[in-house]
């Protein structure tokens, strides 16, 4: 209880800082920057293309999620992993395909559509998952009731769906909020861009400051929104126990039509960013890239996330516990920290401790353990969600039991609880670890001087226009981005409603 | 401190949950070696005593002793591993990372005498050969059988069973219940179950307690519980029973709408409230009599519910074989001297 009270508040201090930093000029100062046409129309920016991305990746995820499990799709099996995969792809990792093709790609539409062909996933899977449990029984009673096959679709059946499908979009809305990949190499001015512009190019760090806090208030703000609609959307629960599958709707002569939509997203998120760099690393090859660089790259990469990801599955264990244990509101926040973690930015984050570390810590600015300090911060919620699962298998009364057979709370833990754990943390730290690696924002700002990860070696290659440097670490991204992918998927089945 | 033989003893013990008082000075005795019931509705305060006897809640006031030894009392605390009191909880709690034999064996003290304690045990719970079974590959009953066997493995003072049986449907319950009572039987052990289950009370149990609001009303061999409930409450609790409005002549007679009953016990004369449990009455045809209004088979017998011409209403258990159609007129009568209770105590 207390230690998980203690992670929490580790973790919260430095964004905290972060706003007494940004009022630390008074409220004039603050009044200064907040209320300039340049940040009206930032805003501005920013909100409408999260809303953009939400709203099309909502049509192409409900539209993929339909097709593949309710229609007599050709391979529907097969695309339904297909369409998932576009999660393991790094926004900047796309960014960088298409704009190395084409370098004129840059500004609101090409961010609006990258964006939007990687983070469909995220209402796709939900809503898969959803359609695939619905009890036909709904839908034949409807039908019973006088509707046909079509209206009891939207009478019934959407409905159920309609609220995986808002949940996904918030998500989306929280991932392209915070995306800083795709918008920094696509010269889209939105929050984390124009915050990382004003923090490297300006003295005064305080406006960079001071946008951080209110991109952060409009991602909480988003995230309680997301609370509220779930408060009231608990009924699409569906019996329990065995179900009968819905019979699959026949497309007949527009099964090829239908087909096209499957195809364009898989061609455009996969085989676009594949080929290119594939194509990248052809020409590199020829032209002697520097692959000491890039192996340095990759040890850096690997040491960073190692230790990431060991910190915050060990700092994770005390909240998991305590979640699992408690019917309180915590334990119904935790639930949800998939989202808390959306809702913290990884600029913002970075930002708040290079404050924090430059104000109270001042040697170990720029050093190692404050970006393994912002891994935890930013991906603890990953590592807890993983280990709340194996926590719920070790419920007090085990405890209990083994205390009145005579162990001491110390061989308790030793001999019930932390085998049962031991599942959940593997599978915490190896998902947070993969997460890590693909780390843009924090990494770059709070990485030691000379230091280099595979994903700031594709950000600086490209910002460079050295697209063959970019080619191998981007390659190696996409492959190791698939593995979570595979756990999100199967997690999507079984959970995400 | 006292040498006699009772495995547990609790005085004046209280507990309080914030403003829930869940014990209110409850005493306890369970002989050694006896099956105890603890018996109350949901909220009487019977799982909050069972944890202060195991160590998980800390009493307020009393004091509770197991074997003779102090374990609970004024400023003392002995943590749950140093009491040997041992659990079965309701939902079993088997360490799902461990075998069969490392379930039995978990309280065992390591050394060349476990295995042979754990088979020894793993016999008598009727497990033998499913030692390097996982847990989840076990029956209903298995599992609740290696959870008995768990707790009884370390020969603990006393076996707390936290209503046991709740978690196993019905027609699997009975079976359950009267192998773990041949097992607790066969070790020897001194064992306190809680439920709210009458029927697994008095069927499983040697000496039941009645509790209600943090209170022991009544403990007392299972018929005399049943046959002599120490209030109204207590006999509406355990099992049916008829209440009619009387008056008792102070001579060992009472009157009522059955006419004029003799009493089990004088009372003193006043107004009363008798109880006549359903199996207690009988009938004879009689067409100037009461009506029967409804029938309920249930194979082994039969409950009818008559209407008297008074206007109470009466339940009455009889042999199943009895003809007696919806409709018929009756006389109702007892079988036998009836019980009650002055009426103030409604």
């Amino acid at each position: 209880m207390a230690l998980a009270g203690a992670v929490a508040a580790a973790a919260l201090l430095p964004v905290a800082y972060l706003l007494v930093r940004a009022g630390g000029g008074g409220w004039s100062a603050l009044a200064d920057t907040l209320f300039l046409d340049r940040t009206a129309r930032l805003l501005v920016r920013s909100l409408a293309l999260a809303a953009a991305v939400s709203v099309a990746s909502a049509a192409i995820g409900i539209a993929l999620a339909w097709l593949t499990v309710r229609c007599d799709l050709p391979g529907r099996r097969v695309w339904r992993v297909v369409a998932a995969l576009p999660l393991a792809v790094p926004s900047y990792v796309a960014a960088f395909a298409f704009v190395s093709n084409v370098p004129t790609l840059t500004g609101f539409l090409p961010t609006f559509a990258v964006l939007t062909l990687l983070s469909y996933p995220y209402v796709f899977l939900p809503v898969a998952a959803v359609l695939e449990r619905v009890d036909p029984a709904m839908e034949e009673a409807a039908r019973s009731l006088g509707d046909g096959p079509a209206t009891a679709f939207r009478r019934v059946t959407l409905r159920q769906v309609r609220p995986a499908a808002a949940t996904g979009s918030l998500l989306v809305c929280l991932y392209v909020l915070s995306d800083f990949g795709a918008v920094s190499i696509l010269r889209f001015d939105s929050f984390t861009r124009v915050i990382y512009q004003s923090y490297q190019s300006s003295f005064d760090r305080r406006p960079a400051a001071i946008l951080g806090c209110l991109l952060l208030v409009f991602t909480l703000g988003i995230l309680v929104a997301e609370a509220r609609t779930r408060g009231r959307a608990r009924y699409y629960g569906g019996s329990r126990g065995a179900q009968r599958r819905p019979p699959l709707v026949p497309l007949g002569r527009w099964r090829w039509v239908a087909l096209a939509l499957p195809v364009a997203v898989a061609a455009l998120a996969l085989i676009v960013p594949l080929a290119t760099t594939l194509r990248w690393l052809a020409e590199s090859v020829r032209a002697d890239v520097d692959m000491a660089r890039v192996g340095r790259a990759g040890g850096g990469t690997v040491t960073a996330s190692v230790l990431g990801a060991v910190v915050t599955a060990v700092a994770a264990v005390p909240v998991a516990l305590l979640a699992a244990r408690s019917r309180s509101r915590v334990a119904a926040f935790i639930e949800r920290s998939a989202f808390v973690g959306h809702a913290l930015p990884g600029i913002v984050v970075a930002l708040s401790l290079v404050f924090f570390t430059v104000r109270f810590m001042n040697p170990l600015y720029q050093r190692l353990p404050v970006l393994v300090f912002a891994y935890v911060v930013l991906f603890l919620p990953l590592a807890v969600s993983s280990i709340y699962g194996s926590a719920l298998q070790a419920p007090p009364a085990l405890d209990e039991v083994a205390r009145s057979l005579g162990k001491r709370p110390g061989e308790v833990f030793r001999t019930v609880t932390a085998p049962l754990l031991a599942p959940g943390v593997a599978a915490g730290t190896a998902l947070v670890f993969l997460t890590c690696l693909k780390e843009l924002p924090a990494t770059l700002l709070l990485g030691p001087v000379g230091f280099e990860t595979l994903a700031t070696r594709v950000w600086s290659a490209t910002q460079a226009g050295a697209f063959g440097d970019a080619a191998l670490p981007a390659l190696l991204l996409v492959a190791v981005g698939v593995v979570p992918t595979w756990a999100l998927t199967r997690r999507g089945r079984t959970t995400v409603s | 401190m006292s040498t006699h033989a009772a495995a547990v003893e609790c005085l004046g013990v209280s507990k309080s949950f914030g403003p829930v008082q869940a014990l209110q000075a409850t005493d306890l005795t369970l002989a050694t070696g006896t099956l105890t019931a603890v018996l109350g509705p949901s909220g009487c305060g019977k799982t909050t005593l069972l944890r202060a006897i195991a160590g998980f809640e800390r009493v307020d006031g009393g004091t509770i002793h197991v074997s003779g030894q102090a374990v609970a009392g004024q400023g003392l605390h002995l943590p749950p591993e140093r009491r040997r009191v041992t659990i079965v909880p309701q939902e079993q709690a088997l360490f799902p990372h461990l075998t069969v034999a490392g379930n039995v064996g978990y309280g065992v003290r390591r050394g060349p005498e476990r295995d042979k304690a754990v088979a020894a045990m793993l016999e008598l719970a009727g497990l033998a050969g499913l030692g390097d079974r996982m847990p989840h590959e076990l029956s209903g009953g298995q599992q609740q059988r290696v959870a008995l066997a768990r707790a009884l493995a370390p020969q603990p003072s006393v076996v707390l069973l936290d209503e046991p049986f709740g978690s196993l449907d019905a027609a699997l319950r009975d079976e359950i219940r009267s192998e773990v009572a041949g097992v607790l039987r066969a070790s020897g052990a001194t064992s306190l179950l809680v439920t709210h289950d009458q029927e697994e009370a008095l069927s499983m149990a040697e000496s039941v307690a009645v509790m209600r609001s943090g209170v022991i009303v009544q403990h007392g061999p299972p018929q005399d519980v049943y046959r002599r409930p120490a209030d109204l409450w207590v006999a509406n609790f355990v099992g049916r029973a008829n209440i009619l409005a009387g008056r008792a002549d102070g001579a060992g007679k009472v009157e009522c709408a059955l006419g004029v009953l003799p009493l089990v016990e004088t009372i003193a004369a006043g107004p009363v409230d008798v109880v006549i449990r359903p199996e207690q009455l009988q009938l004879r045809v009689d067409p100037s009599g009461a009506t029967v209004e409804d029938r309920r088979y249930f194979g082994h017998d039969v409950v009818v519910g008559v209407h008297l011409p008074g206007g109470e209403r009466l339940l009455v258990r009889l042999p199943s074989a009895d003809p007696l159609p919806v409709g018929s007129r009756v006389t109702v009568s007892s079988r036998e001297p009836v019980l009650a209770f002055p009426a103030a105590a409604r």
